[in-house]
C-alpha cells in the first residue's frame, strides 16, 4: 500500500476512487498505518488529506459531556447494588396496596444520595477536564505551509504527519519520529522518567535515510510514506519502514520513536513528524485510570449490612406474620376500623400479610443505612484531605505533600501488616556519595569528606529553623561560609558547584530547572583526602617530568602508579556523559572520532608500530567537529547500526584511517589547553550516568582533579593534573551485568601505549580474579599485603554500609590483545548463543587483575528511615525488604537502617535449584523450630517473672504475634531471625511446591531481606503473602520495577522520589519520603481507621435503633405498618437530623493524639486486629440499639398510657427522644470535643426543631396521609415532654455509659491508656513515655507482639556472657556439646556487652529506668542462674586460645566475623586501625551495629553436588546453651532437644561477607 | 504526565498552618475517670429521685374514676342489641349508675373510652381527606383517593367527610348525673364545645364556604355510611358546632395512638354551687345513648372521669420512671465507688 501510494506525486494525482479504495481496504486490513506528511496536502481540503482518519493530539479524559452527564452518570451509579435497592424501594411506594409514605418523599432519599454522588462526580470530571484543557493548550513549534516556517501551536492543534520542532528541555506533544537532530551523531537525547521512571538519558537516531543530510531538515523537501504499526502500548516495541521518493525503503526502529511526555535533554533541536497523537500515543494507551479498591473495612461492613437485610428480613416477616395472625382473629366480622382494599373487596388475612411484607420494607429501609455508603463517602473525602494538609507530610525539599490517589482506602492504612519496601531511593536516596577509598592498601579516610556530609545534614536541620522562623537567605549564606571554613583543602573546581549551601536548596534548584538528573552538591563535591591529594600531585608532576624527559613511565614508584591508575579507572571506566548544563552536547565536543575495534583488519591497522610514534596526547578545538565530512559521521553512526551493515563499516573504515589519524594524533604540546582546562565553564561539566553510583567515581575523582571531560563511543578524554587533558582510546567497553557483576573498558593508554584493561567491580568477585602473587620477592609481598589490607578496608566499609567497588587493571601485551580480540570477533559475529558467547569473552578478559583499590561509596539512607522501621515494627508491622540490589549492598543497608539486628541470627537462603531449595527450606524449618520450640514453651514463665517487675503503663500483650495467624498457621511466631533470600532463590521457592514451606520460614523470621529480586518476583511475593497469609500488604516503592508489587499489594505507595513517576503512577499513596510513612499509617492510619469503624458502627447502631421503635410500634397497631414517627422524620431523620454530628466526629475525632501515636507504635495494633470493629461489636451494638429503643419507646408509651394522646403528639416526643439519645451516644463515644463537635450536635437539635416547627406550622393540608399540624407547638408547651426528654436518655445510656467507665478504669485497652496519657501535663507524660519507650522499646526491638521474649534480651545476655567470660579461665567439664563449640567465638558475647550499654545508657537520667532495669535483669538471672555457668562451662572449655587471640589482636574490634577467614591475624594491620577508624566513626551517623554476630548460612553446593546444607555458625552455642536452659526451667523433654552440634559441619563452607 | 505544575513559589503547596487543617483544634476530651464520674452519677441519682418523689406526690393528688359500661347496668341489652346488624339503626339508651369515694377537686375531665380499638392502623389512619375537611368544594364532591372504599356510596355519591376514621365515629352520647345524699340529682353541667386543639377547630377543620344554610354548602355528598345523620346536623342543639367543625367530629378525627384510649367528652363546668370545686363525693349516674358497637372487635366501653396535674393525667408511670433511674445510676455510682476503692489502683496509677 506505501509502496503504491507512497510517492507524494502519486498520492497527490491519486483520483477519487483510489481514495474511496484506500479507505475501504484501510478498513479491512487496519494491520499497518501510513503516515504521509502533512505539508504535501492543503489544510482546507481536509479530505485529501490520508492522515484525516488518525487521533488528533486533543487529549480528552474526561467521562462525561454536558449531554450525557445525567443519563451516563446514573448508569454508573446504579451498578451500585443499594442505590438499585433504594430505587426500588422507593418506587414500591408508588404502588397503591404497600405505599407507606408519600410517594414523592420516599424519592427524596434517593435523589438526595443519588445528586450528592454526582455532584463529586461532576466536580472529579471538571478537574479532568482542566487538566486537560492546560495540556491541550501547551505550545509546539508545528511546520506551517503557509508561513514556510515553525510556528507556534497547541498541542491539541497537531495531528499525524505534522513536523515539529522541539527544543531543549522540552515535553514531546505527540509520538514523533525523528528526522533531524542538531545532534552531530544525529542523535536526540530524551528523559522517559515519566514513562518508565528511569532518569538516565536515553539515546534516540534519526531516521538512517535522514543521517547524512548535511542542511538543515526541510519539511518542504520531505515526501517519503511511513508506514508503521497500528497504535498499540509496548513501550518498547515499534516497527515500520520508511518509504521514499525514489523506492528504497528503511527501516524504524524503536529507536527513532520519541514518545509522547519525555523529554528533550541534551540536544538543542529536533525535528520530527508525528506518528500517533493523543489518546493513540503510547503513553496515553499506557494510562490506565485509577482502580477501585474496597477496603478490609468496608468488606467487613458489607457483611454486617448483609446481616442488616437479614434483620430487615425477619422483622418484616414477623410483621406480616403477626399481621395475618391479627386479621385472623377477627374472622369473618370484620372490625370498623379494619379497612377494606380500596375496591372494596376484603383481603384475605395472607394477601394482607403479602402485602405488609412490602410496606414494611419500606417502612423499615432505613434499618439498610442509605446514606451510610454517602456518609463513608464524605468522611473519605475529609480525611484524604486532612492527610494531604498534614504539614508533617510536606516536603520542603521537593515542595511536595503527600498524595493520596485512591480515595476509598484510607482507613486501610490503619490495619497494615506486612509492609513490602523496596530499598534504593525508597530507604535509600539513591544518592550515591564517596566516602572513602583504599588505595594500594593505604586507606583514605577522608575525614574531611565525613565531615562535609556530617555538616549537609547539620546544615539542613539548622535551614529548616531557619526556615520556619521565616528566615531568609542572607543568612544561611553566612552559614554556608562559616561551615566552608571549617572545611580544609576544597578543590578549586568544586567550589563553584557549591553555590548554594544547603542540600535542600540545592535540591529545589535543580528541580526547578530540571536539568540534572544526580547532581546534588553533596554528591559531586568530594572533599579531597589531603594525602591521596598529595600523591595524585606528585604522580602527575612525576609522569610529566618523565614524559618530557622521555623516560619511561614504569620507574615510578608502584604505589604511585596505582594512585594513577585508580584515578584512571575511576574517570573512564564507566558509561558516563558528559554534558553542561544549559546547552546541548555538542557545545562540550569533540575530539575524535573513531570506532572501537571492530575487525582484525582495523585492529592490525591501528597497531602498527608506525602509529606508536606519534603523539598520544591529543586534544582539539571543538571547532573540528564541525567541518569533518560527513563520512566520519557514518563511522560513528556505525556504533549503533545493526551489524549487517559491517561490510559497509569495513569500507568506510578502509577510506578513513588517514584523515582520521591525522587529526588523532597530531602532536599538541601537553600543556596546550592548561588554561583553558582551568576556566570556569570546564568546571560545569555534568556527568549523567546510568546509575548514581558511577557518577559519584567520576565526581570523586574529579575532586582530585583527573576530570572526565569528554566521552566519545570510540575515546574517552580526561584531564589530568599536570598532565592536562589525555586522551585514552576506547577499545572495547564490556557492559556492566549482573551475573559477572563487573564492568571493564578496554583502552590504549595515551601515555605508556600498553592496551589496558580497567575492571570495576563487586569486591567479592574482583577479589577472585585478583592474580595472586606468585613470586615470593618483595613485590610479591608487597602484593599479598595489599590484598589482605584491602580485603580489611572492604569488610570495614561493608560494616559501615557502603557500597565497596573494587577496581583493578590489567596490562595487556599487544599479541595477548590480538589473540583475544580474534576470538572476542568471532564470539561478536556469531549467530547462535551470542549472549553467551560475549560473556566468555568477557570472562576470558577478566583474569588475573592487578588490584588497585577499593571504594566506599554510601547510598545514603534517607533521614529517619531506621527510627521509622524500629516504629513500624514496634507497630507490629512485619518488614520485608524487595530489592534488585546485590545481597551484600541490601543486608550492609538492611543492617544500617535497623531493619537486621546485629543479635538475632540470620538465615540465607541461597540456591541453584528447586531441589536444594526445597532441601535449604527444610532445613531452616526444622532449625527453626528447633531452635525456638523450647524458648516459646518456656515464655510464659519468664513473662510472668517479667510481668511482675512491670507495673507503670503497662500495655496488656497482644495474644498472638500476628492476628491472621489462625489454625495451623498459629502455631508459627515471630522468632528473632532475619531471613535473607536472593532473586534465584527465590525463583524456586516462589514455586507452588515450595511456597507454603518459604512462608512458614519467612513468617517466622523477624526480618526478610529478598535480593535480586525482578519486579515480577517482588510482585509474586507480594500476592503470596497476601493471599495465603490473609494479611493486609503494603507495598512501597519509587521506581518502575516497584510498580508491579504496588499494584498488587491492598494498599500501594510510591514515593515521589527521583525515579520519575511510574510508581506514583501505580500507588495509591503517593509520598515524599520513606519516613512519612510512620506518619501515614501510625497516625492518619490509625486515625482514619478508628473514625471510620467507630462511625461504621454508630451508623448500625443509630438505623437499627431508630427503625426498632417503629417494630416496637407494630405490636400496638395490629402489625399494620403504621408508625407513630411521622413519615418526614423517619425520611430525614437519617439524611439531617442526625447526619452532621456523626460526620464531624467522624472525620475529626482523635482517640488519641498525633504524639502519643507515635511515641507509642503499639497502638497501631489495634487497627491490626480490628479491634474497633470486630463481628461481635456489630453485634452488641444491635442488641444496645434494641434495648435503647425498648426505653425510649416504653418510657413514652407508659408516660402516655390511657392517655388521650393522638399518633403524632406522641410520636413527636419519641422523635425527639430518639433523636438526643443518638446524639449523647455518639457524644459518648466521642473522645475528643472541638467546637465543631458541639456546633454540629447543636446544629442538629436545632435543625430538627426547625423544621418539626416549620414542618407543623406551614399547611395543614399538604402532607397527607399524616397530618401533625401544630403538634410540636403544643408539645413545646406541654412539660410531659420535657420530663421524657430527660429521663428516657438517661435511662437509655446509662448501661453504655457505665460500660465505658469500667472498661476506662477496669481493664482499658492501650487505646485508653494512651487517651489517659495524652490528658496527663507534658513533663509527666513524657516521663511516663521514657520509661515506657525504654521499657517497650527494648520489648519492641524484640518484637512488639511478644514482649514475653523481654527478659532473654539483654539480661540474659549479658548474664550468660559474663559467666561466659569468668568460665574461660577455669575450663572445666566436658559435655557433648564440646565437639561443636569450638568454632565459638567469645569476642561475640563481648560485643554483645558492648552494644548493651549504649543502649541502656540512653536514658542515664532515669533513676527508675534504670532501676527497673537492673530488676529486669536480676529476674531473669534468678530464673536462670545455674544452668547458664552449667552450659557455659561446656563451651568454655573448648574455645581454645585461638578465639582468645583473635578477640585481641584485630583491627577492628567490630569485625569480628571476618577475623577468621584472614589468614595472618597479627601484623602491619595492628598498627593503623585505632587511630584512623575510632575517630571517624563519630561522625558516621548512619554506621550500622556489627555485622550478625549469628548466623547460618545455608548455601547449596554449586549445581552438580548432591543439595547439601552447610550451616555456618559462629554463636549457636549460646543459643543452644540457651535452649538447655529453657529445657530445664520450662521442665520439657530434653529428648526434644534441637542437637545444634549435628546440624551443621564445622568448617564453615564461605564466609559472609557481610 | 505532560502537566504543568503551576506554583507561585517555592513552597507553593506547603499547606496551610492552621490549626483546623493540622488537626489541632483544640478540644476537651472527656475523660472516665471516679474523679470526674462519681460526681456527675451522684448527682444526676439525686435529682433524679427527687423529681421523681416530687412527680410522685403530684400524681398521687390526681383523681381517675373509670367506668366500662359495655355490658354494665342496663346496657347489656343494649350491648346485645347492638349485635343484630339489622337492629344497628334502632336507638338504645341505658344507664349505669357509679360511686365517686372523694371529692374530685378542680377542672374534671369527661372522657369516653375505647378498649382494642385500633385507630392507629396504617390504613384506617390514611382514610381521610384533609383537603375536604377544610371545606374544599373541590375535594368536597370528589374526595381524595385515600378514602376509598368510603369516597362514595353506592349510588355513587361522594360522601362527606369521606373515609373509614369519620365512617366510623363514635357516636354514643352521655349524660351524668349527680345523685347527692339529699336526694334531687342533679345533671352535671359539661362543657361539650372547645374540648378540640384551638388549630384544629379553626385551622384543620373548615366548613366548606357557604352564605347560605350548611345543609345547602354540603348538598350533593351523602353522610357516611354508619352514619345515623348528615354531617351538618351533627349537633341538633347547636347550630354552629354541625358540619366539619363538630368538636366531636374533629376530637374522633384525632387518631389515639394505642388500641387501648380516651377522647376527651366534655369538662365539667364549675360555675354552680356542687360544682363549683370541682365533682363532689358521691353516687352518680351516666346515661347513655349506646350507639356504638364493639362486640366484632371485642371492644369495651368506658366512661372516665379525670382530674389532671401539670403534667398530665394521672399516671404514676413517670414518677417511678424517675425513681427508678435515679435508682439505677445510684447503684451504678455505689458499684464504681466500689469498684475505685477495691481495685482502682491500676486506674490511679494512671492519675498519677
Amino acid at each position: 500500500m506505501a509502496r503504491e501510494i507512497g510517492d507524494a506525486g502519486a498520492a497527490k494525482s491519486s483520483t477519487t476512487t483510489t481514495k474511496k479504495q484506500h479507505k475501504k481496504r484501510k478498513g479491512k486490513e487496519s494491520k499497518t498505518r501510513t503516515v504521509h506528511s502533512n505539508i504535501l496536502y492543503d489544510h482546507a481540503k481536509g479530505e485529501d488529506n490520508p492522515n484525516r482518519h488518525y487521533a488528533n493530539n486533543k487529549i480528552k479524559t474526561t467521562k462525561y459531556t454536558l449531554l450525557s452527564f445525567i443519563p451516563k452518570n446514573l448508569f454508573e451509579q446504579f451498578h451500585r447494588f443499594a442505590n438499585v435497592y433504594f430505587v426500588f424501594i422507593a418506587l414500591l411506594n408508588f404502588v397503591p396496596v404497600v405505599n407507606a409514605f408519600q410517594p414523592e418523599l420516599a424519592l427524596a432519599p434517593v435523589v438526595f444520595i443519588l445528586s450528592v454522588t454526582a455532584i463529586k462526580d461532576l466536580w472529579e470530571d471538571y478537574r479532568r477536564h482542566r487538566s486537560d484543557k492546560e495540556i491541550n493548550h501547551m505550545d509546539c513549534l508545528v511546520y506551517s505551509r503557509s508561513e514556510r516556517r515553525y510556528v507556534e501551536q497547541y498541542w491539541k492543534e497537531i495531528r499525524v504527519g505534522d513536523f515539529i520542532r522541539l527544543r531543549c528541555n522540552e515535553i514531546l506533544p505527540a509520538d514523533v519520529l525523528l528526522l533531524s537532530s542538531s545532534d552531530p551523531d544525529r542523535l536526540c537525547h530524551i528523559e522517559t522518567a515519566t514513562l518508565d521512571g528511569e532518569t538516565n538519558l536515553k539515546q534516540r537516531q534519526v531516521v538512517r535515510s535522514f543521517i547524512d543530510l548535511d542542511t538543515e531538515f526541510d519539511p518542504l523537501k520531505y515526501n517519503s510514506v511511513i508506514e508503521c504499526e497500528k497504535p498499540n502500548n509496548d513501550l518498547n516495541r515499534f516497527r515500520g519502514y520508511i518509504t521514499h521518493r525514489n523506492g528504497r525503503r528503511d527501516g524504524l526502529y524503536k529507536d527513532n520513536l520519541l514518545l509522547r511526555g519525555c523529554t528533550i535533554r541534551n540536544t538543542e533541536e529536533a525535528v520530527g513528524i508525528v506518528i500517533y497523537a493523543g489518546h493513540e500515543t503510547k503513553a496515553m494507551l499506557n494510562n490506565n485510570g485509577p482502580r477501585y479498591k474496597r477496603s478490609k473495612l468496608e468488606r467487613q461492613m458489607n457483611v454486617d449490612v448483609f446481616w442488616c437485610v437479614i434483620i430487615l428480613l425477619v422483622m418484616c416477616l414477623f410483621s406480616a406474620i403477626g399481621h395475618g395472625l391479627w386479621m385472623y382473629q377477627y374472622g369473618d366480622k370484620r372490625p370498623v376500623f379494619d379497612v377494606l382494599s380500596p375496591e372494596g373487596t376484603d383481603l384475605s388475612p395472607v394477601v394482607s400479610a403479602i402485602y405488609l411484607f412490602l410496606t414494611m420494607i419500606i417502612v423499615f429501609q432505613v434499618l439498610i443505612p442509605i446514606s451510610l455508603f454517602v456518609s463513608i463517602e464524605i468522611v473519605k473525602i475529609c480525611q484524604v484531605f486532612f492527610i494531604h494538609q498534614d504539614m508533617e507530610l510536606y516536603d520542603e525539599e521537593t515542595d511536595s505533600h503527600l498524595q493520596c490517589r485512591a480515595l476509598n482506602i484510607t482507613e486501610d492504612l490503619g490495619q497494615m501488616q506486612y509492609i513490602f519496601s523496596d530499598k534504593t531511593g525508597t530507604l535509600t536516596e539513591n544518592k550515591m556519595v564517596f566516602r572513602r577509598c583504599t588505595v594500594a592498601g593505604v586507606e583514605y579516610s577522608h575525614d574531611a569528606n565525613a565531615r562535609r556530609i556530617a555538616m549537609y545534614q547539620e546544615m539542613d536541620s539548622e535551614e529548616e529553623e531557619c526556615l520556619s522562623h521565616g528566615g531568609t537567605l542572607p543568612r544561611r549564606e553566612s552559614l554556608c561560609s562559616q561551615h566552608s571554613g571549617k572545611v580544609v583543602l576544597r578543590s578549586q573546581s568544586t567550589k563553584s558547584h557549591r553555590r548554594t549551601g544547603s542540600r535542600a536548596e540545592a535540591k529545589r534548584a535543580s528541580i526547578l530547572s530540571k536539568h540534572t538528573a544526580f547532581s546534588s552538591p553533596m554528591e559531586k563535591d568530594v572533599t579531597p583526602d589531603p594525602q591521596l591529594l598529595d600523591k595524585v600531585n606528585d604522580c602527575g608532576s612525576q609522569m610529566e617530568f618523565m614524559r618530557f624527559h622521555s623516560q619511561l613511565l614504569n620507574q615510578i614508584p608502584p604505589d604511585l602508579c596505582d594512585v594513577f591508575d585508580f584515578f584512571i579507572a575511576l574517570t573512564i571506566c564507566n558509561t558516563v556523559v558528559v554534558s553542561s548544563p544549559n546547552q546541548p552536547r555538542q557545545k562540550v565536543r569533540r575530539f575524535e572520532l573513531k570506532s572501537p575495534v571492530k575487525t582484525i583488519e582495523d585492529f592490525i591497522k591501528r597497531f602498527t608500530p608506525s602509529r606508536l610514534t606519534s603523539g598520544s596526547n591529543s586534544s582539539s578545538s571543538s571547532s573540528l567537529a564541525t567541518n569533518r565530512s560527513s563520512s566520519q559521521r557514518v563511522c560513528s553512526s556505525m556504533l549503533s547500526s545493526p551489524s549487517a551493515e559491517s561490510t559497509l563499516t569495513k569500507l568506510d573504515e578502509e577510506r578513513l584511517p588517514a584523515q582520521c589519524l591525522q587529526q588523532a594524533f597530531s602532536p599538541v604540546p601537553p600543556n596546550y589547553d592548561q588554561d583553558k582546562a582551568s576556566a570556569p565553564a570546564e568546571c560545569e561539566l555534568r556527568y549523567e550516568a546510568e546509575s548514581p553510583d558511577e557518577a559519584a567515581l567520576v565526581y570523586a575523582a574529579r575532586a582530585y582533579k583527573c576530570s572526565l571531560v569528554g566521552r566519545l563511543p570510540d575515546q574517552v578524554t580526561v584531564e589530568l593534573p599536570h598532565l592536562g587533558k589525555l586522551t585514552f582510546e576506547l577499545l572495547h567497553t564490556l557492559g556492566f551485568d549482573s551475573t559477572r557483576k563487573r564492568m571493564s573498558v578496554v583502552v590504549r593508554h595515551p601515555l605508556t601505549e600498553q592496551i589496558t584493561v580497567y575492571t570495576k567491580g563487586a569486591d567479592s568477585v574482583i577479589m577472585d580474579l585478583i592474580r595472586p602473587p606468585t613470586r615470593d620477592d618483595s613485590k610479591g609481598k608487597r602484593q599479598r599485603k595489599v590484598l589482605y589490607k584491602t580485603q580489611n578496608y572492604l569488610n570495614l566499609y561493608a560494616a559501615d554500609g557502603l557500597r565497596t567497588l573494587c577496581i583493578a587493571k590489567k596490562v595487556l601485551s599487544k599479541e595477548e590483545y590480538a589473540g583475544w580480540l580474534r576470538r572476542h570477533l568471532e564470539a561478536e559475529a556469531a549467530i547462535q548463543g551470542r549472549e553467551e558467547l560475549l560473556f566468555e569473552s568477557a570472562l576470558r578478559l577478566e583474569t588475573d587483575l592487578h588490584l588497585l583499590g577499593a571504594t566506599g561509596i554510601e547510598d545514603r539512607l534517607q533521614d529517619g528511615v531506621p527510627e521509622t522501621i524500629a516504629a513500624l515494627r514496634r507497630a507490629g508491622l512485619q518488614i520485608w525488604v524487595l530489592t534488585g540490589d546485590k545481597q551484600e549492598t541490601a543486608i550492609n543497608i538492611a543492617y544500617a537502617c535497623k531493619l537486621l539486628d546485629p543479635e538475632e541470627e540470620i538465615i540465607t537462603l541461597n540456591a541453584d535449584s528447586q531441589e536444594a531449595c526445597a532441601v535449604l527450606l527444610d532445613e531452616s524449618l526444622h532449625y527453626i523450630q528447633a531452635k525456638f520450640f523450647c524458648s516459646s514453651s518456656a515464655d510464659p514463665h519468664a513473662a510472668r517473672a517479667f510481668q511482675q517487675d512491670y507495673t507503670a503503663v503497662h500495655f496488656p500483650a497482644p495474644p498472638a504475634c500476628s492476628p491472621a495467624s489462625s489454625g495451623a498457621a498459629s502455631t508459627f511466631l515471630v522468632h528473632r531471625l532475619g531471613l535473607v533470600i536472593d532473586g534465584r532463590t527465590l525463583a524456586y521457592a516462589l514455586d507452588k511446591s515450595l511456597e507454603d514451606k518459604f512462608l512458614a520460614v519467612a513468617r517466622s523470621c523477624r526480618s526478610v531481606l529478598c535480593c535480586r529480586s525482578t519486579p515480577l518476583q517482588k510482585s509474586m511475593v507480594v500476592k503470596l503473602v497476601r493471599n495465603k497469609l490473609k494479611v493486609m500488604t503494603l507495598a512501597i516503592g519509587d521506581g518502575a520495577n516497584d510498580v508491579s508489587m504496588i499494584q498488587v499489594a491492598d494498599v500501594g505507595v510510591g514515593i515521589s522520589g527521583q525515579e520519575g513517576m511510574q510508581a506514583v503512577m501505580a500507588s495509591d499513596f503517593a509520598l515524599p519520603r520513606f519516613q512519612y510513612l510512620q506518619k501515614l499509617l501510625l497516625v492518619h492510619g490509625h486515625w482514619c481507621y478508628s473514625r471510620l469503624a467507630n462511625m461504621i458502627l454508630y451508623f448500625f447502631y443509630k438505623n437499627a435503633m431508630f427503625v426498632a421503635l417503629i417494630f416496637w410500634y407494630q405490636f400496638y397497631c395490629g402489625f399494620s405498618g403504621s408508625a407513630m414517627i411521622d413519615q418526614w422524620y423517619l425520611i430525614f431523620f437519617n439524611l439531617m437530623f442526625s447526619a452532621f454530628p456523626q460526620l464531624i466526629t467522624g472525620t475529626l475525632d482523635k482517640d488519641v493524639s498525633a504524639e502519643t501515636l507515635q511515641e507509642l507504635p503499639q497502638l497501631y495494633m489495634s487497627g491490626q486486629n480490628s479491634e474497633e470493629y470486630k463481628p461481635y461489636m456489630f453485634w452488641m451494638n444491635m442488641i444496645d440499639a434494641f434495648y435503647q429503643s425498648l426505653v425510649c419507646f416504653f418510657i413514652p408509651y407508659f408516660a402516655y398510657a390511657d392517655s388521650d394522646v393522638d399518633l403524632f403528639t406522641w410520636g413527636t416526643p419519641i422523635t425527639t427522644l430518639a433523636l438526643f439519645t443518638i446524639l449523647l451516644h455518639l457524644g459518648i463515644e466521642t473522645k475528643t470535643w472541638t467546637w465543631m463537635n458541639w456546633a454540629s450536635i447543636a446544629f442538629s437539635i436545632a435543625l430538627f426543631f426547625t423544621v418539626a416547627l416549620c414542618y407543623n406550622s406551614s399547611c395543614p393540608t399538604c402532607y397527607s396521609p399524616s397530618n401533625p399540624y401544630w403538634t410540636i407547638q403544643r408539645l413545646l408547651g406541654d412539660p410531659l415532654f420535657y420530663l421524657l426528654c430527660i429521663v428516657t436518655p438517661i435511662a437509655a445510656l446509662l448501661p453504655r455509659y457505665f460500660y465505658r467507665i469500667c472498661q476506662g478504669s477496669l481493664f482499658p485497652s492501650p487505646m485508653l491508656v494512651g487517651r489517659q496519657l495524652d490528658k496527663l501535663p507534658l513533663e509527666i507524660r513524657r516521663h511516663y513515655l521514657n520509661q515506657s519507650k525504654m521499657k517497650l522499646g527494648s520489648v519492641g526491638a524484640v518484637h512488639p507482639p511478644r514482649p514475653q521474649l523481654f527478659p532473654f534480651c539483654r539480661p540474659f545476655f549479658k548474664d550468660c556472657s559474663s559467666r561466659i567470660r569468668h568460665t574461660h579461665s577455669s575450663s572445666s567439664t566436658t559435655t557433648k556439646q564440646k565437639d561443636k563449640a569450638g568454632q565459638s567465638n567469645p569476642v561475640h558475647s563481648k560485643s554483645m556487652e558492648m552494644k548493651d550499654t549504649p543502649v541502656r545508657s540512653k536514658n542515664p537520667e532515669n533513676p527508675t529506668a534504670r532501676a527497673r532495669k537492673g530488676s529486669g535483669s536480676r529476674a531473669g538471672k534468678q530464673g536462670s542462674g545455674s544452668p547458664c555457668s552449667e552450659t557455659v562451662d561446656s563451651r568454655g572449655q573448648t574455645t581454645g586460645s585461638d578465639g582468645l587471640t583473635e578477640s585481641h589482636t584485630l583491627p577492628y574490634p567490630k569485625d569480628s566475623p571476618h577475623a577468621g577467614e584472614i589468614s595472618h591475624p597479627a601484623g602491619p594491620d595492628a598498627s593503623l586501625s585505632p587511630e584512623q577508624s575510632s575517630p571517624e566513626r563519630s561522625w558516621l551517623t548512619s554506621t550500622p551495629l556489627l555485622p550478625q554476630t549469628e548466623s547460618v548460612q545455608l548455601i547449596s553446593p554449586p549445581s552438580g553436588g548432591p543439595p547439601g546444607v552447610t550451616y555456618t555458625k559462629n554463636q549457636e552455642v549460646l543459643d543452644c546453651s540457651n535452649q538447655s536452659l529453657l529445657l530445664q526451667k520450662g521442665g520439657v523433654d530434653p529428648a526434644h532437644l534441637p542437637d545444634c552440634p549435628k546440624e551443621h559441619s564445622p568448617p564453615p563452607s564461605r564466609v559472609n561477607h557481610l | 504526565m505532560g502537566k504543568v505544575q503551576v506554583g507561585t513559589g517555592p513552597f507553593a503547596r506547603r499547606p496551610d498552618n492552621s490549626a483546623f487543617k493540622q488537626q489541632r483544634l483544640p478540644a476537651w476530651s472527656p475523660s472516665l475517670t471516679p474523679y470526674t464520674v462519681l460526681p456527675v452519677f451522684y448527682l444526676l441519682a439525686v435529682v433524679c429521685v427527687l423529681l421523681g418523689v416530687w412527680l410522685f406526690i403530684t400524681v398521687e393528688n390526681t383523681h381517675e374514676l373509670k367506668v366500662d359500661y359495655t355490658e354494665e347496668g342496663t346496657c347489656i341489652r343494649c350491648f346485645e342489641l347492638r349485635k343484630d346488624p339489622i337492629q344497628a339503626r334502632n336507638s338504645c339508651d341505658c344507664v349505669v349508675n357509679f360511686n365517686i369515694p372523694k371529692t374530685f377537686p378542680g377542672d374534671v375531665f369527661f372522657y369516653y373510652g375505647l378498649v382494642n380499638f385500633h385507630q392507629n392502623l396504617r390504613r384506617y389512619m390514611d382514610s381521610r381527606d384533609e383537603d375536604q375537611l377544610v371545606g374544599r368544594k373541590k375535594s368536597l364532591k370528589s374526595p381524595s383517593s385515600y378514602c376509598e372504599p368510603f369516597a362514595h356510596d353506592e349510588h355513587g355519591e361522594p360522601i362527606a367527610p369521606c373515609g373509614a376514621i369519620a365512617n366510623s365515629m363514635f357516636n354514643d352520647s352521655f349524660t351524668l348525673t349527680y345523685h347527692p345524699p339529699d336526694g334531687a340529682e342533679v345533671p352535671v353541667p359539661l362543657y361539650r364545645r372547645g374540648i378540640t386543639w384551638y388549630t384544629d377547630k379553626n385551622v384543620k377543620f373548615r366548613n366548606p364556604p357557604t352564605n347560605t344554610t350548611l345543609q345547602l354548602a354540603f348538598q350533593g355528598t351523602a353522610q357516611p355510611l354508619f352514619w345515623q345523620q348528615p354531617v351538618y346536623e351533627l349537633d341538633p342543639a347547636d347550630p354552629s358546632n354541625n358540619g366539619f367543625i363538630n368538636d366531636d367530629l374533629i376530637v374522633w378525627m384525632r387518631e389515639a395512638a394505642f388500641p387501648n384510649f380516651k377522647k376527651l367528652y366534655g369538662i365539667l363546668i364549675r360555675a354552680e354551687t356542687p360544682f363549683s370545686e370541682g365533682l363532689p363525693a358521691g353516687n352518680y349516674s351516666v346515661n347513655i345513648i349506646y350507639n356504638f358497637p364493639v362486640q366484632y372487635f371485642q371492644g369495651r366501653k368506658e366512661v372516665v372521669l379525670s382530674t389532671v396535674s401539670w403534667f398530665g393525667g394521672q399516671n404514676h408511670f413517670l414518677p417511678i420512671a424517675y425513681l427508678v433511674t435515679g435508682g439505677l445510676i445510684f447503684i451504678a455510682a455505689i458499684v464504681l465507688t466500689v469498684v475505685y476503692v477495691k481495685v482502682g489502683r491500676d486506674g490511679k496509677n494512671m492519675e498519677e
